[in-house]
């Protein structure tokens, strides 16, 4: 059986989301028709709409169903930005180290329509600094059409202090990634403050293809997707009820059982860091550990290319990966470690393993028994001195 | 026995495929690579590099999936940039005409490439050449592929035979149209892609072009063998030896006679231009000589065949090595023979050894 660390990427289905995929792929019916068919459908549809606002804790109304996690980030960003470019509010304020799915949107906004952008700083642990974000409100104020900063990254796993964000932010509308703390540690979108969030249903064992974004009750904004106005008229397109479904049965269940599974993968990760650590002593381990996703470590093997090291994983049957990668499949220096603060050397050189409840100390072990000969040989090959 | 583990090089094209796919059944333990080499601007995501095109590293990524192989790109743009696009250039400054593929094969393919497979436990490197190597005593051989029309040995000729022993060339008895067949049959949808002819690095096909974008358009004079000037040229490295066409001479030749390129002076800025006989080429000398196989006796005077362009014809001559340089003398004169192409020897069908072309006399 290949040992898959890669659940950060996407990670296995939960049965309980197989089963009401295949249930409710059976039903015949069109959410949004008028017939008895099309009501059961709705009914279903609701149901797991309000599953969903109960998993995050917001209101039914405030779920907006879209395709991806990329598709919410792009309707929250573009969106609001074009709210608030009507009044003159020009200028983003986001972290140096968000998803590609924020920050590309964002500096679209602002290559195309005249955004301004204010990227707020992290440190070597991964937090950004909170002084600078107050400096950066204070300067720019009523400019500011809203600020977006990720919960957890990513790359690195580190968890910001959004309600921290959201006190320092006042009146000003913040949005948060929160694709990958969604289902893993306590989120709740009503606490926080926050305006809008962005959830996807197979990070938490749900299926591809459906996500939502959470956006505050009586806030409308300019969708992207024009049609039959499906979502609050803000996002078009059939309701993809069985996936829904399903995502709600995934959400439901990977939010009840977050806090004993995080007990669960913090070990892991712990047993993970010191058998790598044993192995090749000269590791390190990026971003704090503390206030970070149980199941994320990203380690830095010094003087080795992360290509070479994911190649010969991966002939041993370890699936892991190195970040991000252009559309051609080339590896890209990270941009969340160089923000970081770590060399563009060091950024291909590091790995991420991201763990669910479902990996064992077993399987660790069995990394354990190759990772030093894997990395002596990608030293070789990696010719970084 | 242990499986061999190689890498194959992946174009994207219908003979990398193949060649994978053979290497898998002839028992290899083998991992597809897609090299990324150029940076063609194409556009993409902001910040990056650039790559060679995204679709041949999905063609690439799709064959590999259909034969079954492990698939990685590897980035090599940036020794692709220092050892073959930049010594394109350079050469082309100095008013000599490169074969790029030639370095490619050099010092990516069979060097960047190897030296990383082997580093990383791999025992070759496979190929979608057509050429054929040979066991023999002292080593691998080299030798032209039964295709004679698709023989690529002239290309690989600059590999030394360290290089030879990592190299795996599963088409070398295979002709082209057996290999769209072949590629078919596997089920592998670039079984039609067509070839590639151009540089790969100058996407439009325009080398002219590509040269004045970047060494410039300064003009200077055509010549005559006496210095007389007969036009005036946008740019000497655009010219070629034994051009004739495009020229724009001002002044008529005497006897009407067509002229032609006999040579690029780069230093000053000159295109020599004279009759089809001054194009006339009996003795050429490579340097520095790459050997695949044992180095001849210094100065023994030699029977075998020259080749000085990819596809060109076979050419009986004596050659010899003197120490320094590959010296061939053909028992008939070739024309219009560029400095800086490849001069390679064969003994029969076995490459003997390679340079590139300093002096033709």
């Amino acid at each position: 059986m290949p040992i898959y660390f890669d659940h950060a990427a996407t990670t296995t289905m939960a049965d309980s989301a197989i089963t009401a995929l295949n249930n409710q792929l059976k039903k015949l019916g069109n959410a949004s028709s008028l017939h008895s068919a099309g009501r059961s459908v709705r009914k279903d549809l609701e149901g797991a709409r309000e599953d969903i606002a109960n998993a995050i804790d917001c209101a039914p109304s405030e779920v907006i169903f879209t395709a991806t996690g990329t598709e919410a980030n792009n309707l929250a960003i573009k969106g609001l930005y074009w709210k608030a470019a009507k009044e003159g509010k020009k200028v983003i304020i986001t972290s140096t180290f968000e998803h590609h799915a924020v920050m590309d949107p964002i500096a679209w906004l602002a290559e195309h329509e005249g955004a301004q952008v204010v990227g707020i700083n992290v440190d070597r642990n991964g937090f950004i600094d909170l002084a600078e974000l107050k400096q950066a409100v204070a300067e720019h104020k009523d400019q500011i059409a809203f600020i977006s900063i990720m919960h957890a990254n990513n790359e690195v796993g580190t968890i910001q202090d959004i309600a921290q964000v959201v006190k320092i932010a006042g009146n000003i509308p913040v949005h948060s990634d929160c694709v990958q703390s969604f289902g893993k540690v306590d989120l709740s979108f009503k606490k926080l403050g926050l305006t809008a969030a962005t959830i996807s249903a197979h990070k938490v064992g749900g299926p591809l293809g459906v996500a939502a974004l959470i956006l505050k009750r009586g806030l409308d904004i300019e969708p992207i997707l024009h049609g039959g106005g499906q979502e609050r008229d803000i996002r078009s397109g059939t309701f993809n009820a069985p996936s829904i479904v399903a995502f709600a049965a995934a959400a439901k269940e990977s939010v009840a059982a977050a806090n004993d599974r995080s007990v669960t993968v913090r070990k892991l990760k712990q047993e993970l860091i010191q058998t790598i650590k044993k192995n090749v002593p000269e590791i390190w381990v990026n971003g704090d550990q503390e206030k970070s996703l149980p199941g994320i470590v990203s380690t830095t093997f010094p003087k080795t290319d992360s290509e070479g090291l994911l190649l010969l994983l991966d002939g041993e049957g370890i699936a892991c990966s190195t970040g991000s990668a252009c559309s051609a499949g080339v590896q890209r220096p990270s941009h969340v470690l160089l923000a970081m603060g770590l060399s563009e050397d060091e950024t291909t050189s590091t790995l991420r393993f991201s763990l669910s409840h479902s990996n064992t100390i077993t399987e660790i072990a069995k990394l354990g028994a190759v990772i030093a000969s894997v990395v002596a040989r990608s030293k070789a090959a990696s010719g970084k001195k | 026995m242990k499986k061999l583990k190689v890498i194959a090089a992946m174009s994207g094209g219908v003979d990398s495929a193949v060649a994978a796919a053979r290497a898998v059944d002839a028992g290899f333990e083998v991992v597809g690579v897609h090299l990324a080499l150029s940076s063609n601007p194409q556009k993409y995501r902001s910040g990056a590099r650039g790559c060679c095109t995204i679709e041949d590293s999905h063609d690439a990524r799709r064959a590999a999936d259909v034969i079954g192989i492990p698939f990685y790109i590897w980035d090599m743009a940036e020794e692709f940039h220092k050892g073959v696009v930049e010594n394109f250039l350079s050469e082309y400054q100095s008013g000599r005409t490169p074969n790029p593929c030639l370095r490619c094969n050099e010092k990516i393919k069979f060097e960047a490439v190897l030296d990383r497979a082997k580093a990383l436990g791999f025992d070759g490197v496979v190929t979608g050449h057509y050429a054929i190597t040979k066991d023999s005593p002292t080593g691998k051989t080299l030798h032209r592929a039964a295709d004679i029309d698709k023989d690529q040995s002239y290309v690989l000729a600059v590999l030394r035979t360290d290089q030879i022993e990592g190299a795996i060339f599963p088409l070398g008895d295979t002709v082209k149209t057996d290999t769209r067949k072949e590629a078919k049959e596997r089920g592998l949808f670039v079984a039609n892609k067509p070839d590639s002819h151009d540089i790969c690095f100058v996407p439009s096909g325009d080398n002219a072009g590509w040269l004045r974008e970047r060494l410039g358009s300064e003009t200077g004079d055509i010549v005559d063998q006496s210095g007389k000037k007969l036009g005036e040229h946008k740019g000497a490295y655009t010219y070629t030896i034994g051009q004739r066409r495009g020229l724009a001479l001002t002044v008529p030749d005497p006897t009407g006679e067509p002229r032609y390129v006999l040579k690029i002076e780069p230093k000053s800025n000159t295109v020599v231009v004279g009759s089809h006989d001054a194009l006339a080429v009996s003795t050429i000398s490579a340097t520095p000589p790459t050997w695949c196989g044992a180095i001849p006796e210094v100065n023994k005077t030699l029977r075998g065949f020259a080749q000085v362009r990819a596809h060109g014809a076979a050419l009986a001559c004596d050659y010899k090595f003197d120490g320094t340089n590959l010296i061939a003398n053909l028992d008939e004169p070739v024309f219009g023979l560029a400095t800086g192409q490849a001069l390679v020897i064969y003994d029969n069908d076995r490459v003997v050894g390679s340079g590139t072309i300093c002096e033709t006399i």
